[in-house]
């Protein structure tokens, strides 16, 4: 990287292949990414949530589930890093372990809302007509509640329990992503590229598989990251009210939730594993906007 | 075309409207159908809440025969659309009320919440967001920057928890859950149900005071989520003025920095601003049902949490249906202030 100091373009060659326009411009991004500060700290945090949860029994100090009577809420000390819950059980080896099922849920729901919100954005995009008003009348709906509040109506309905929020999560999160690829389709429908490639008789899923689904690719990952931030909110919220995952699991939000009861006297049950939702979302929050700033060339 | 045909562009500006009246209606339809399906793939019985485990066959048969649900699923929606014509969402288990009555009670406490959630959101973030657009790249900008993501980034109902340790246990600032004080609890008649209204009609100051020090912490820390968003677009709306042509010549001019910016850019983006606090006040409710949870609030979230929590589907559908509603209204209003207000759009 001793070459920073030059003008982009100057240290990058003319691409010769598809392939390597692709790792150059990857490359240019990644370096502007890394100018700001802000989505570094980000990407750092979530590196680290990561290695938390991939290292989790080599990190932990004890067992996450193994209850202690002997030492109930204890304030942090040395041997209890974040103090203990009401059954003695160590919050730090807790979070620990909570880290592992906040990335399952986001990676669900992630995994889940990316592509049927693509497909069903390009698809309504590029079709248009009835097709379009249907989707986006039903898009509409979705829309016109609070994530949260939907999301509760669906648990409500399922019952409580960790896949049924992934499951109540994904049911709400797909819209937003359907507009803004339905968006970028309209803009893109009329190019002269996909003249070129009509007009050759390519057939429409190829079109819409390998020509403009691509192009949204970039604005929907932006898009998805910053829902990430969301999703481990409205996760942490119900699992507060108590429908997402369900005791002992150490999932943040209900590990909120159950020390409610004592927080007026030990506000570590509360203080240490809302600090790490907190952190996780604004770690999303940061990279996905300074992921926005590179890759959006319309945001200032 | 629009300067030559002016009678053609309010009738064009009619029917756009009209069209939007007519994708809400739409919208609402399917708002409808939606609680509707929710509420009837519950695995709850809605006739054994209603006779009890122990009622006879026949009592089951009558009740099941009574609530129409030996009809076909879209007589039962036609049934449900009907019912909610006449204003009935049915009956809540808790309490044994129409549905109606108890939100008609509990959603005084919500607005009071919300409206002053939505000052505060509204009084700091607008300043912030102006501040940001004037430093923009600098410090001053990178801070607001993290503000605000920070404000997008705290889970509320935690906040509230914080907030009633630090502010309540600790040092004693704030009051404790609740609209008042124990001690005033029920001493003012309610006009409004909205009781600092209520306490300063009836000139009960004390009690006007200890509500004040309830409704405080909650109401910020609600706020809090709004005053990020405001703080952005304000911000983003602002930017997109400076960067005009007639920001320069006011410049050239020779006005001061504080009349440029207040005067002539922000005065340029109230229309805007306007539509997006709307919109933020109907996501607040969001917000308030959890913090209301947290602050034992006895408002609308409240009543939605511990109904949902009882499994009482009438009430849960009820809160979902007019948070919809609310919603949709809110855009629509959002969206007609623009259409109004904003010389542009016509």
């Amino acid at each position: 990287m001793t070459t920073t100091t030059l003008p982009a373009a100057a240290c990058e060659q003319t691409p010769q292949s598809s392939a390597q326009a692709l790792r150059q411009n990857l490359a240019r991004n990644l370096r502007k990414l890394v100018r700001n500060p802000l989505s570094v700290a980000g990407l750092v945090v979530i590196g680290a949530l990561l290695l938390l949860a991939a290292f989790a029994p080599w990190i932990a100090t004890h067992d996450p589930l193994a209850q202690d009577l002997a030492n109930t809420l204890k304030a942090p000390d040395a041997a209890h890093w974040f103090g203990t819950d009401e059954y003695g059980r160590d919050i730090f080896s807790r979070l620990v372990y909570g880290s592992r099922i906040t990335l399952y849920i986001i990676s669900l729901v992630t995994v889940i809302v990316g592509p049927v919100g693509l497909a069903i954005g390009v698809i309504s995009g590029y079709f248009g007509g009835w097709v379009d008003t249907v989707f986006m009348r039903i898009t509409d709906i979705f829309i016109s509640f609070p994530g949260l509040v939907l999301a509760l109506a669906f648990v409500a309905a399922l019952g409580p329990g960790l896949d049924h929020a992934v499951i109540a999560i994904a049911l709400t999160a797909w819209p937003p992503i359907a507009r803004l690829a339905r968006a970028e389709t309209l803009s893109l429908r009329k190019a002269d590229y996909i003249v070129a490639v009509q007009l050759q008789g390519a057939s429409a899923t190829r079109i819409l598989l390998r020509h403009v689904a691509p192009m949204c690719l970039s604005s929907v990952v932006v898009r998805l990251t910053m829902n990430m931030a969301g999703i481990i909110l409205t996760a942490a919220g119900l699992g507060f009210l108590g429908l997402g995952a369900q005791p002992p699991v150490p999932e943040w939000g209900a590990m909120i939730s159950a020390g409610r009861r004592y927080m007026l006297e030990c506000w570590w049950l509360v203080a240490m594993p809302g600090a790490a939702i907190m952190f996780a979302s604004l770690a999303f929050n940061l990279f996905g906007d300074g992921m926005r700033d590179v890759l959006d060339p319309r945001s200032e | 075309m629009s300067i030559l045909f002016p009678s053609g562009r309010s009738a064009r500006r009619l029917t756009g409207f009209g069209h939007r009246l007519g994708i809400v209606a739409v919208t609402l339809l399917g708002l409808l159908a939606m609680t509707f399906f929710i509420g009837r793939v519950m695995p709850l019985d809605p006739v054994l809440s209603i006779v009890g485990s122990d009622a006879d066959q026949s009592t089951y048969d009558q009740v099941f025969h009574q609530l129409g649900l030996d009809q076909p699923l879209y007589m039962q929606f036609a049934y449900y659309l009907r019912d909610l014509l006449h204003g009935d969402l049915g009956r809540a288990l808790l309490s044994g009320n129409a549905v109606t009555a108890d939100i008609a009670r509990v959603f005084p406490a919500t607005i009071e919440l919300a409206t002053i959630a939505i000052l505060f959101g509204t009084c700091v973030g607008v300043p912030l967001g102006v501040f940001a657009a004037t430093r923009k790249g600098r410090l001053g900008d990178q801070v607001v920057r993290v503000i605000s993501l920070c404000g997008y980034s705290v889970p509320v109902f935690w906040f509230g928890m914080m907030g009633l340790i630090i502010f309540y246990a600790w040092l004693g600032w704030a009051g404790g859950a609740g609209r008042v004080d124990l001690a005033y609890d029920g001493l003012v008649q309610s006009r409004t149900g909205l009781l600092l209204i209520d306490a300063a009609l009836a000139g009960e100051w004390e009690v006007f005071q200890s509500a004040i020090r309830h409704i405080t912490l909650p109401a910020c820390i609600l706020g809090l989520h709004s005053m990020a968003y405001i703080a952005r677009m304000t911000r983003s709306f602002m930017l997109n003025q400076l960067n005009q042509e007639y920001i320069i010549t006011a410049r050239v001019k020779g006005l001061s920095e504080f009349e440029v910016v207040w005067r002539h850019a922000f005065r340029n983006i109230l229309v805007q601003l306007l539509t997006i606090v709307a919109l933020a006040y109907g996501s607040l409710l969001e917000g308030a049902v959890l913090i209301e949870t947290v602050f034992a609030w006895p408002g609308f979230g409240s009543y939605l949490t511990s109904s949902l929590l009882l499994g009482d589907m009438n009430a849960v559908m009820g809160c979902v249906l007019l948070i919809g509603i609310i919603f949709v209204t809110l855009n629509l209003v959002a969206d007609a202030l623009y259409q109004v207000f904003d010389p542009r759009t016509r």
